[in-house]
């Protein structure tokens, strides 16, 4: 069968030999047009005036756009409507873009953009957390908070207590391909757009507001993207909106791709956070209650940060049964770029908050932080203290109500609501479902979700066995006592990461497969490839449907055209999403096939076998061709679409109770480090990775994602510094200063392994999402550095991220005391 | 300008080349040969890799900042030229899809060509090899193992490129020094381009003009590297890389900084006699020069002097360079090898040096004979620590004189905060690069790139 097994990427073969198109690459028709934005370098501020003339004058330039020149306003927001193409009066932050240079080259576009005179009278822009805390400028009108018991009465009477905080510093995505776009303007002012976007429905839905049409006037279309990790899920929105906007005003063609520098100075970041905790626990280690505080720093605007932080609260107990617990959001509207989507959705930020603290307790107690885990750990499933999740689930109480029935009483006309509702930044558009409670005596999250599939006491003892993590912790103590100069660091980190969009109706995808008379099968959905393999897992999917090889299936480009209503390629859930969307179609087909031949051969349908290329029926051997032509000539419709939505969600955000999730994919890491004690400079010797993928798909690409995952997140945490300067201007936009991993980062040592077994939920062939829940792996090294200060002095390093080897030398010298 | 060079086998003669025109844009723009990638337009991430070969080999480079009049005279084969002439793979395509070593796939032509170009120079250190080109999906994990995979196969022949002859066709091209200095008493406004790592983004990032230009790559006199008694010459066009393997042998730290320096497509172009005369404060070769006691040769027409390196950086932006002269050389005196470099950046590869400090310091007897100390990234200027050196020299080596001579740094230096490094850390890992030496010199080990796991 053609799923589970290694094979390679299906466009690897294009990506060696650079025939693998991107946006950018795409030929474009005579007379195209280049676009570039003007940018203003002030935070915050009002336009006084706007001296476009030397613009205009500029060689090659056809036209020159500001928000006065689009009536319909151009909103590229994927949530709260605040974020116009082009600045309209006031300024929010120091990058947004101002006027729009329309040229005959991309050079001449950029060259023209510099030429503006943008006058501006500056406000006090509002740039840390302290900012606008101070201000009081948020988005929401208070802070959300989620609560599980008594936590301030449990804190209290635990026999020990801590208190501490965590900066977490913004991410870069530095997808190695900028934001690209191009438009072609079709007849009766239609629109095609070739989009680097994760969300073409979002982009579609924007274009078609911008133009003042209908979706059915534009059609998008992505074929990959050079990279994504979230930043292309919003942030291809303004590129597209502008190709659109310039083609239908000229006619002609329109392309746009950031300079690198404008990409990093214009587009949004992970949201760094600030968390705040207060624990109460234990000798063993047993946290009785904990209180964390979330300060998110969102930038100008709402984009997907509400989402976001609430993925950060519905992280804050990773791995962890909090008996007590509550967790305070506060998301903060500051004049930097507009924080947004990127791998992980603010789950990485909440789950290094609980892992602090649970490495402040063992620190304090003098424990093996992986002890301290342990006995923090949800019970495994299946175990005697999983209390009622050892029940089968259908015995469980079914309360899932998707369609709430007082909808109808509440309004009597159904109007088109304002808000995108394609997009996870459309938090309240909807009415959610009838949240139920989980049942009594089970283990649950703080939010109320039973966790029913809790493996990672079966991956800690595999993976610490594997990698010897006593022995070499061992070693490490007496390499530290040996060496003045050079420490070393050892750390285990687990992850525990809920899988499903959380504004739940998100969670559906559409497929479109066409079976052909010569047997070969065309494959659409609505899924984007950003290099994570979806298009090749789902392919080998829908190769093992039809009995056939995954060669024997084509994969195309997303289509707005083909599959309408999309949500975003996010979330981790494109394969198990739009694979079981498309294995609906096949299987309609495949059925179609079945009867048709059954009654051909006066055969039973479910006796007609799809196998090794063939379909056998009776005594009847077919290839798949074969088949497929005679049932072409017997006219049986060979195309159809398939569908799918997530079951057994609802969820109530505002309250912070419900079921977000359908299942839970786990993980664990253990890395080694060397720290340079003179000067901070450090090294990863080793990593060990033991991950839950469920039944793998495609084990090669899934081991890929777990290894880019875990240097995706081990560089967020160390070497990726984002700094912006006094007056908000980013400093670090480009690779010149701002540094993701590079080669020699890679652990020396890097084994990855796959936890051997299937999702107990009923997803595609039992695997599980593999996108996100890697990157937080790379805590581990996080963990490890803050354990090789450790063995410095007595102090607990509490260490800020990311560890730069500045932070790293400042912590020495504060454990030192 | 005409220019004629042979591109994946083929010879391409251009006229009405333009100084700023950047091979990237004409292959992707022109060429329609879109499979080299532009990911930065800066050198920094290695999507635009391209392989050219002259005399002096073959080797990677960033086609971004890679100006097409520098490749008069020479064979380019881009990614569509990797794979044979009836589209077999090379041996590296064949195991990055292997081994799944690429994901999204945009930095995959840049991987392929450096690592067909480390393949065909037999290198192994792959991390070194492909430390100029950054990928965000992998954790390069896989490219590696793809690399050690091709490590045994041949280079394929269709691979394999020989330089086209050409003649000068343009005085913008000099072919000796003497018409360089020629050029320059004539012009001496000309933008010199060599290596154009940094001229090269002054045309890509701040879209200056750089006419006039002249480029240097066929003086072949400026390439020379000679090794006599007293004293090691390099001329000023002698690649970064090709330095470093020369020195490696006299003074093997500096080698290893070296090998940090940029990444192998930046050193590959980058010249020393430009890491020196653009006057940064951040360039790693001055001060490992600088500690070596290292002799600027210079040039304005047949006018020559000699200075020592560190009185040529006058301030910050400013360099002792009269109108129309050039740097000829760099000689470092032939000494015992006590000279000891350190890159300090957040990132140990292809990072902009936060501080970089290199110790020359002798001991005789137990006491410090001499010492000559070179930072860069503590002024505006690449600096000798004249204090520290004064509070060295003649004391017992000792950790006390070591601890002693803290405070002398801060009368040498005055760093800056920036986006890198704050400046209380600069001066602090300054002060602690000299215990770094002493325990070096004491044998134990200070460095975490020596730790295996």
């Amino acid at each position: 069968m053609s799923v589970n097994r290694p094979l390679p990427h299906d466009a690897a073969p294009l990506h060696v030999t650079g025939a693998a198109r991107y946006v950018d690459d795409i030929p474009v028709p005579v007379g195209a047009l280049h676009l570039c934005f003007g940018l203003c370098d002030v935070a915050r501020g009002a336009i006084t005036a706007l001296d476009l003339d030397d613009v205009r004058a500029a060689p090659g330039v056809v036209a020159v756009l500001t928000a006065d020149d689009l009536p319909l306003g151009a909103d590229c927001s994927p949530s709260a409507h605040d974020e116009p193409l082009l600045a309209t009066g006031e300024v929010h932050y120091a990058g947004q873009p101002v006027f729009l240079v329309v040229a005959q080259s991309h050079l001449a576009a950029r060259r023209a953009a510099r030429l503006g005179r943008i006058e501006i009278e500056e406000k006090t822009a509002l740039l840390s957390i302290d900012d606008a805390l101070a201000a009081n400028s948020r988005f929401e009108d208070g802070p959300r908070i989620y609560t599980k018991g008594d936590p301030a009465a449990t804190i209290a009477a635990a026999p020990q207590r801590l208190r501490g905080q965590v900066e977490i510093g913004a991410q870069e995505h530095f997808y190695l391909e900028v934001q690209a776009a191009l438009a072609l303007p079709q007849e009766g002012g239609d629109m095609v757009v070739h989009s680097s976007t994760q969300h073409p429905t979002e982009v579609q839905h924007k274009v078609a507001h911008a133009l003042g049409r209908p979706m059915h006037g534009v059609r998008v279309e992505t074929r990959r993207m050079g990279g994504g990790f979230g930043g292309k899920e919003s942030q291809g929105n303004a590129p597209a909106v502008a190709c659109a906007i310039a083609a239908a005003r000229t006619g002609r063609p329109c392309k746009m791709r950031y300079d690198r520098d404008d990409d990093m100075v214009i587009t949004g970041k992970r949201h760094d956070f600030r968390i705040l905790y207060d624990v109460g626990f234990d000798g063993n280690g047993r946290i009785h209650g904990v209180d964390f505080t979330h300060y998110t720093r969102c930038g100008w605007a709402q984009d997907l940060s509400l989402p976001v932080a609430d993925r950060a609260m519905l992280h804050a107990d990773n791995a962890y049964l909090l008996p007590h617990a509550r967790i305070e959001s506060h998301r903060l509207r500051t004049n930097t770029q507009s924080a947004t989507a990127f791998r992980g959705f603010g789950g990485p930020q909440g789950v290094l908050g609980i892992e602090r603290v649970i490495d402040h307790i063992a620190h304090e107690l003098g424990l093996d932080p992986v002890e301290v885990r342990r006995v923090n750990y949800y019970a495994e499933a299946g175990s005697d203290d999983a209390g009622a999740l050892s029940a089968p689930h259908a015995e469980r109480p079914q309360d899932f109500n998707v369609f709430p029935e007082d909808i109808s009483s509440r309004k009597k006309t159904h109007e088109l609501r304002d808000a995108d509702p394609t997009s996870r930044g459309a938090v309240e558009a909807l009415p959610e479902g009838r949240v139920a409670a989980a049942p009594k005596g089970a283990q649950t999250t703080p939010y109320g979700q039973e966790v029913e599939d809790f493996i990672l006491h079966g991956i800690t003892d595999a993976l610490l066995e594997r990698c010897d993590y006593a022995a070499r912790r061992a070693a490490v103590a007496e390499w530290n006592a040996r060496n003045p100069v050079l420490k070393k660091g050892i750390a285990f980190s687990p992850v525990k990461f809920g899988i499903s969009f959380t504004l739940t109706h998100l969670n559906q995808a559409g497929a479109l497969v066409h079976v052909y008379a010569d047997g070969s099968v065309q494959i659409n959905h609505g899924g984007t490839e950003m290099g994570q393999g979806l298009f090749q897992k789902v392919a080998q999917v829908a190769a093992a449907r039809f009995g056939l090889d995954a060669g024997a299936v084509r994969i195309t480009a997303t289509d707005t055209g083909k599959v309408p209503n999309t949500s975003a390629t996010a979330a981790s859930s494109g394969s198990d999403l739009n694979g079981m969307a498309v294995k609906a179609a096949c299987d309609t087909i495949r059925g179609r096939i079945a009867e048709f031949l059954a009654r051909y051969h006066q055969a039973r349908p479910d006796t007609v076998r799809f196998a090794d290329g063939e379909v056998r029926v009776g005594g009847e051997v077919y290839s798949f061709a074969a088949a497929a032509q005679l049932a072409y000539e017997h006219r049986v419709s060979l195309s159809s679409t398939g569908f799918y939505a997530t079951p057994k969600l609802a969820w109530d955000r505002i309250r912070g109770a419900g079921r977000p999730f359908f299942y839970f994919a786990y993980g664990a890491a253990v890395t080694e480090v060397a720290l340079d004690t003179l000067t901070g400079e450090n090294r990863i010797l080793r990593a060990d990775i033991l991950h839950d993928v469920g039944r793998s798909l495609n084990p090669a690409i899934d081991i890929g994602q777990i290894e880019g995952g875990y240097v995706q997140g081990a560089g967020w945490l160390t070497t990726e510094e984002v700094v912006w300067d006094e007056v908000g201007r980013l400093r670090t936009h480009a690779p010149s200063t701002y540094k993701i991993p590079a080669c020699g980062d890679a652990p020396e040592v890097f084994n990855v392994t796959l936890w051997d077994g299937e999702n107990a939920a009923d997803t595609i062939y039992r695997s599980k999402a593999v996108g996100e829940p890697p990157l937080m792996l790379g805590i581990s090294a996080f963990l490890a550095l803050s354990d090789a200060v450790a063995a410095c002095g007595p102090v607990y390093p509490a260490l800020d991220a990311p560890a730069t080897p500045e932070r790293l030398l400042r912590a020495i010298q504060a454990v030192r005391g | 300008m005409e220019i004629s060079f042979r591109l994946n086998g083929e010879d391409v003669t251009l006229s009405d080349v333009a100084p700023g025109d950047t091979l990237l844009d004409w292959l992707r723009e022109r060429r329609g040969l879109t499979g080299t990638k532009e990911g930065c337009n800066e050198g920094d991430c290695g999507a635009c890799t391209v392989l050219v070969t002259d005399a002096q080999g073959s080797r990677p480079l960033n086609a971004c900042i890679l100006l097409l009049a520098q490749l008069h005279g020479k064979a380019l084969r881009t990614i569509e030229g990797i794979a044979g002439p009836e589209g077999q793979l090379h041996p590296v395509q064949q195991v990055m899809i292997e081994h799944h070593g690429s994901q999204c796939g945009f930095c995959t032509p840049g991987f392929v060509v450096a690592m067909a170009a480390a393949h065909m120079n037999g290198a192994t250190d792959h991390a070194t090899a492909l430390a100029g080109n950054l990928c965000r999906c992998t954790g390069y994990a896989p490219i590696l193992r793809a690399a050690r995979a091709a490590e045994a196969e041949p280079a394929p022949e269709w691979s394999r490129d020989a330089p086209p002859e050409v003649a000068q066709s343009d005085a913008a091209l000099p072919e000796s020094a003497d018409a360089l200095a020629a050029l320059l008493t004539q012009a001496p406004d000309t933008t010199l381009v060599a290596g154009a790592t940094d001229v090269g983004l002054w045309v890509t990032k701040a879209l200056r003009d750089i006419a006039p230009a002249a480029f240097l790559h066929r003086c072949a006199d400026l390439r020379r590297i000679e090794v006599g008694a007293d004293a090691i010459r390099i001329g000023a066009i002698v690649t970064v890389e090709t330095m470093g393997r020369a020195i490696a042998q006299h003074h093997p730290s500096f080698a290893e900084l070296i090998r940090r320096f940029g990444s192998v497509q930046v050193r590959s172009a980058a010249t020393i006699g430009g890491n020196i005369a653009n006057g940064s404060p951040i360039g790693d070769a001055p001060p490992a020069l600088i500690a070596l006691g290292a002799r600027l040769h210079l040039r304005q027409g047949d006018a020559r002097r000699e200075i020592a390196l560190e009185d040529f950086f006058l301030e910050y932006g400013r360099q002792d360079l009269r109108r129309g002269e050039f740097v000829e050389a760099v000689s470092i005196p032939r000494q015992p090898d006590r000279l000891r470099c350190y890159k300090l950046s957040k990132r140990l590869d292809q990072d902009i040096s936060a501080v970089c400090g290199c110790f020359s310091i002798t001991v005789e007897r137990g006491r410090v004979a001499s010492a000559r100390i070179a930072f860069g990234g503590m002024a505006g200027v690449p600096k000798r620590a004249a204090h520290v050196e004064t509070a060295l020299q003649g004391q017992n080596w000792t950790a006390e004189t070591v601890a002693d001579a803290r405070a002398a740094f801060a009368e040498d230096f005055m760093p800056m905060s920036d986006m890198r490094a704050s400046a209380a850390y600069r001066l602090e890992a300054a002060q602690n690069m000299l215990t770094r030496y002493f325990h070096e010199d004491a044998g134990a080990p200070a460095s975490v790139l020596e730790v295996r796991p």
